[in-house]
C-alpha cells in the first residue's frame, strides 16, 4: 500500500470539508473493500477521510412503514435490527450473508452502496425496494442511482447519508454464492408492494444491477414460484467470466428468484 | 507519521506508524504480540482475526489508525494466566487444529460467535459463521466440534452463575 494520510471525521459536514482539502481523497466507511483495494493498489487515495464514527451516519429509524437506515450502519447491525427484521425480514436475510462474520462487523449499507461492486447484494434491494438513496447534496432514485460497474450517480465530495424505502408488503431474496469469494454469482431479490412486483439482479448482469422484466411479468400475474417453471430469460447482456456463463447465469437469475419468491411467500 | 494510541489486552499502549500500517503489522511489528498470524493478505483467510470493541474484525483489512482509541482484544489476551479459555482448551481436547497457524483466527472468530449465540450454537451454524476464516489442513470437522463444545461449556456456566 502507499503511504495515505488518515482523518477522523466527528460529523458529515467535518466529513465533507476534510474531503474538500484532500488533494485526491476518499471517504472509508467499513474499508471492507476500500482498504484491501489500496493493499493490492487498485486504489491509492492521497487522504482517507474516516466516516466510522460520525454518529449521524448511523441510526435506523421506522415510522410506520417508511425503513430509513444510516449509511455508516453495519451489515451486522442490519442483520440484527429487530425493527428491520419485523418490517423487511429479506433485508436482514441479505445482510446476514454477506461476507462473513468479521467483513459485516466493519462493512456498512454506505459504502456498499457507494462502491457499487457489480456482485454486491445490497444494489439488488434497493433498486427492487425502490429505495431512495439520500446524499449530502440530493435524494436519488435507486434506479438512477446504479450507473453501471462500480459507477454510481454521486458527484466528488458527495456523501451518501442514508438510504430510505417503504416496506414492501413481502419480499425476498435469492442468492448464489461464489464459493470462494462468497459475493453473488446470482442473486435475485424481489419486492411486492400494492400489486406491483419488482424484480432485481446483481451478480450477474455485464453493466451491473438490473431489473429483470420477465419475472416482474410473471410474477405480476401470479407470485408464486411455480409462475417461473417454464419461464427463461435471454443470456444477452449477462457476465461470462471464470466462474460461470451467460447462460448459466440466465439459469441461475430463474432459480434464485423461485427461491426468493418462496421466502416472500413463506 | 502519527501517534496512535489504544487498548491492547487491558493495557494502554502507544506507537507511532504511518497512515498506511495495518493494525495487525502494528499488533506484531510494534507490540511484539505474533500470535496474531498475516495468512492470505487479501481478506479471506482469517488467521489476523482479533476483537476491536468486543467484536471480531480482520486486522488485515484495517489500519492501526482506526482502532485509535479502541479496545483491541488479540490471542494473547485470552488465556487468564495459566488457565486457557475455555474455547482454547475445547480446541486443544478435541484437537481442533493440526498446524496450528489459522488456529488465533479460529479461536478469536469462535469467541466472537459464541457471545453472539449466547442460545448455543447447531453444527450449521458454527460451519456459516466460521466463512471467514480459512484452514488447510483439518477439514475442519475438529475445528467445529471444538466450538460446540466450547459453546455449551460457555453456555452451561453462565446459567448456573443466572
Amino acid at each position: 500500500m502507499y503511504d495515505v494520510n488518515y482523518h477522523r471525521a466527528g460529523s458529515i459536514n467535518e466529513a465533507l470539508s476534510l474531503l474538500e482539502t484532500a488533494e485526491d481523497g476518499k471517504f472509508l466507511a467499513g474499508g471492507q473493500t476500500l482498504i484491501p483495494a489500496m493493499k493490492t493498489r487498485l486504489a491509492a487515495p492521497s487522504d482517507l477521510v474516516d466516516l466510522r464514527h460520525v454518529a449521524e451516519l448511523k441510526s435506523i429509524s421506522i415510522t410506520d412503514r417508511e425503513i430509513t437506515i444510516g449509511a455508516g450502519v453495519t451489515h451486522a447491525e442490519v442483520a440484527a435490527s429487530s425493527e428491520i427484521r419485523s418490517t423487511c425480514p429479506a433485508l436482514s436475510y441479505l445482510a446476514s450473508f454477506i461476507g462473513d462474520p468479521q467483513v459485516r462487523h466493519m462493512g456498512t449499507i454506505g459504502g456498499s452502496l457507494a462502491n457499487n461492486d457489480p456482485a454486491a447484494d445490497y444494489p439488488a434491494a434497493m433498486l427492487a425496494l425502490a429505495a431512495t438513496i439520500i446524499t449530502s447534496q440530493r435524494e436519488i432514485a435507486a434506479e438512477d442511482f446504479f450507473t453501471g460497474l462500480f459507477e454510481t450517480a454521486l458527484d466528488d465530495n458527495e456523501l451518501i447519508t442514508a438510504i430510505r424505502f417503504e416496506a414492501p408488503e413481502k419480499a425476498g431474496y435469492g442468492k448464489f454464492p461464489n464459493p470462494a469469494s462468497r459475493y453473488a454469482m446470482t442473486g435475485v431479490f424481489i419486492a411486492r408492494k400494492r400489486e406491483t412486483v419488482r424484480a432485481a439482479v446483481t451478480g450477474a448482469g455485464d453493466d451491473g444491477v438490473f431489473r429483470c422484466s420477465e419475472l416482474e411479468d410473471a410474477l405480476s400475474t401470479d407470485f408464486s414460484a411455480s409462475a417461473l417453471d417454464s419461464l427463461t430469460v435471454p443470456a444477452e447482456n449477462l457476465m461470462t467470466d471464470i466462474h460461470a456463463s451467460a447462460d448459466y447465469r440466465a439459469s441461475l437469475i430463474v432459480a434464485m428468484a423461485k427461491r426468493a419468491v418462496t421466502m416472500a411467500n413463506g | 507519521m502519527t501517534d496512535v494510541t489504544m487498548t491492547v489486552n487491558g493495557k494502554t499502549v502507544s506507537g507511532t506508524v504511518e497512515g498506511r500500517t495495518l493494525l495487525v503489522q502494528f499488533l506484531r511489528d510494534n507490540l511484539g504480540l505474533t500470535g496474531t498470524h498475516v495468512g492470505c493478505e487479501t481478506s479471506q483467510c482469517g488467521a489476523c482475526t482479533v476483537h476491536m470493541d468486543g467484536q471480531s474484525v480482520k486486522s488485515c483489512s484495517m489500519l492501526a489508525v482506526q482502532a485509535e482509541g479502541a479496545s483491541i482484544t488479540t490471542i494473547e489476551g485470552l488465556a487468564k494466566g495459566e488457565d486457557l479459555h475455555p474455547v482454547q482448551a475445547a480446541f486443544k481436547e478435541h484437537h481442533g487444529l493440526q498446524c496450528g497457524f489459522c488456529t488465533p483466527g479460529m479461536i478469536m472468530a469462535a469467541t466472537d460467535m459464541i457471545r453472539r449465540h449466547p442460545e448455543g450454537l447447531d453444527e450449521k451454524t458454527v460451519r456459516e459463521e466460521l466463512e471467514g476464516n480459512i484452514c488447510r489442513c483439518t477439514g475442519y470437522h475438529n475445528i467445529v466440534k471444538a466450538i460446540m463444545a466450547a459453546s455449551e461449556a460457555m453456555c452451561s456456566t453462565a446459567n448456573k452463575a443466572a
